[in-house]
């Protein structure tokens, strides 16, 4: 196994009063895909959160290449090299789609450097730009929220329910293009759909509980249905 | 989307078109020598209609619809932003008086300067540093660590405001102070229909309109413009991209304090300098907030110079005809209720 990009180490995370995650621990392995699997409210969501910082751990670690976040700020993490696509998206509505891609710039010439990259996994984008981006389609925005992921060269993404009140024929695009982003970047993914999940990723790592179960090669879990059955309910 | 503005821009054009043919008509048929209770008929009305007090109600409205906005820009910016309404903006509005004031009035400085004009420029220049300053200060000091507490947000600015007063008592006094010296921008006037006006309200009127697009501009065209109408929307997604919010928070809060006394700066020469200045535009200011719909700037813009001509149209009014000034103070409210009633967002509120 290659060495890891991401290392989560038993966290434990509030949101107020209520204990959320109760001892996650993963490992993402460089140019992986990773699928956070579980039921709702299993605290899938909350460990993205937690790794970006947005809701840090109160008990744990979390070790981004070689390099242990706490304490840090949630834009500090990002600009380490993480990009987040939240659930729902997060797009800014009152922002045109070029906008929603310049925001992201880290560096002055960012957006131009990978201007023909994010067009070519989305050629959508490119008709849209001058588009606001309330106005867009679900899918649409789905994909300029992953473009804006891929604006700064990230070396970690961490994707929210890609597929979430999406059309078929739209999570096949953007199965196809996260499969073609995970060749320079490493993909931590939540998806609740098993099927996309199950031909997307290369790994797996289960939450129930607020905690981690099991994890494992993703080849593996779709032979095991007791598994799947026990944590997932219907595959 | 269907030509250059969407729907819901269109029906906000034509609510504003509304209001401003209402004011204007009313204006237009108030003013003069008007006999409400004749039965000579429209025409009648039209033949007394005073062309000059006519043209100076709206010009004095559109002055003070500039200064509302100056404190009201800063308002909405920053509760679009962090969710805060600023009370002390009316405070900063104040504090700015008394420095444009104390820089033009005080000896050693004249004597430094004697250029009325330079001084009063950096008597404007020295209000918005301070302004700015101690914008920052309360941002970074006061408000940042209560940023999970709304609530208790608006009790400390709140509570500046008190303090800002109190400390204008403490240095000087509680006797207004009404501008004595004279300079060159400040003297001329010019005759419209038979009435005097001075240039130097209208040169007021002009710093306005250019700080209306200076910052529309800067919204639009620049990157940090992105950010903050970004921020308005998510400043958490904002932060997971790699920006630093908290940095743009001080930076527009500083910025609104310092709009707020510039706007006390300019407006010294003719308001002089007092502690009601601390109120007088912060109410207009708030219910030019409201009106233009929280959080968006072309609206905040727009119904601050709305809120003006209403209040300068009701003062004519009311001088005339009620004999009551508490109308003048009242119809922002006024206003503000009747369009909450047909447009509960406001005029470009969302929702």
């Amino acid at each position: 196994m290659p060495e890891p990009v991401l290392e989560v180490r038993n966290i434990h995370t509030y949101i107020g009063q209520f204990h959320i995650l109760e001892g996650v621990s993963l490992s993402v392995p460089k140019g992986s895909i990773t699928v956070l699997l579980g039921r709702n409210g299993a605290g899938k969501t909350t460990t993205l959160k937690s790794i970006m910082g947005i809701t840090p751990p109160r008990v744990g670690e979390v070790i981004f290449d070689g390099q242990k976040l706490a304490g840090k700020a949630s834009f500090n993490i990002a600009k380490l090299g993480i990009g987040y696509v939240p659930e729902h998206r997060a797009i800014f509505r009152d922002l045109t789609v070029a906008e929603n891609l310049q925001i992201a710039e880290r560096r002055k010439g960012d957006l131009a450097a990978r201007q023909d990259f994010i067009f070519e996994l989305f050629p959508d984008l490119k008709k849209l730009y001058k588009l606001a981006g309330g106005n867009l389609s679900g899918g649409q925005q789905q994909m300029l929220a992953i473009a804006r992921a891929l604006v700064p060269e990230n070396r970690l993404l961490l994707i929210d329910e890609p597929s979430e009140g999406l059309a078929p024929v739209i999570i096949e695009a953007l199965m196809n293009a996260i499969r073609r982003l995970s060749e320079s970047a490493t993909v931590l993914l939540v998806e609740q759909n098993f099927r996309m999940a199950s031909r997307l990723a290369d790994r797996y790592v289960i939450i129930d509980d607020g905690a981690s179960v099991q994890s494992g090669m993703m080849a593996d879990l779709v032979n095991d249905q007791a598994t799947i059955q026990r944590y997932l309910g219907a595959a | 989307m269907t030509g250059i503005f969407s729907r819901d821009k269109r029906s906000s054009l034509i609510a504003i078109g509304v209001i401003l043919i209402g004011l204007l008509l009313f204006s237009l048929l108030t003013t003069g020598n008007l006999n409400l209770i004749g039965t000579e008929g429209f025409g009648a009305y039209a033949s007394t209609i005073n062309a000059g007090d006519f043209s100076i109600t709206l010009l004095s409205g559109l002055l003070r619809g500039m200064l509302l906005f100056l404190v009201a820009s800063g308002l909405s910016i920053v509760f679009g932003l962090m969710d805060v309404l600023n009370f002390a903006q009316g405070g900063y509005f104040m504090i700015g008086a008394y420095i444009a004031y104390e820089v033009h009035h005080t000896p050693a400085i004249i004597a430094a300067v004697p250029d009325g004009n330079l001084r009063f420029l950096l008597g404007v220049l020295l209000a918005i540093a301070v302004g700015g300053a101690l914008g920052a200060v309360l941002e970074r000091g006061l408000l940042r660590p209560l940023y999970a507490r709304p609530l208790f947000q608006l009790v400390i600015t709140f509570g500046v405001s008190i303090l800002l007063l109190e400390a204008v008592k403490l240095i000087w006094g509680v006797s207004p102070r009404s501008w004595s010296t004279v300079f060159g921008l400040n003297e001329g006037s010019f005759q419209l229909f038979g009435q005097q006006f001075s240039v130097y309200r209208l040169f007021v009127i002009a710093v306005g309109f250019a700080l209306i697009i200076a910052v529309a501009l800067l919204l639009q065209r620049t990157r940090i413009g992105i950010v903050i109408r970004a921020g308005v929307q998510d400043s958490q997604m904002v932060e997971a991209l790699g920006i630093n919010v908290r940095a743009v928070f001080t930076a527009v809060f500083t910025l609104g304090c310092a709009l707020a006394t510039l706007g006390g700066a300019v407006a010294a020469p003719f308001l002089g300098a007092s502690l009601g200045l601390s109120t007088e535009f912060l109410l207009g200011a708030v219910a030019a907030v409201v009106l233009g719909g929280l959080g968006s700037y072309e609206g905040t813009a727009i119904a601050s110079l709305l809120v003006g001509i209403t209040q300068a149209v009701i003062a004519k009014f009311g001088v005339q005809y009620l004999n009551q000034p508490v109308w003048e103070s009242l119809s922002p409210m006024i206003l503000l209720a009747l369009v909450l009633l047909l447009r509960p967002s406001g005029l470009f509120g969302k929702e």
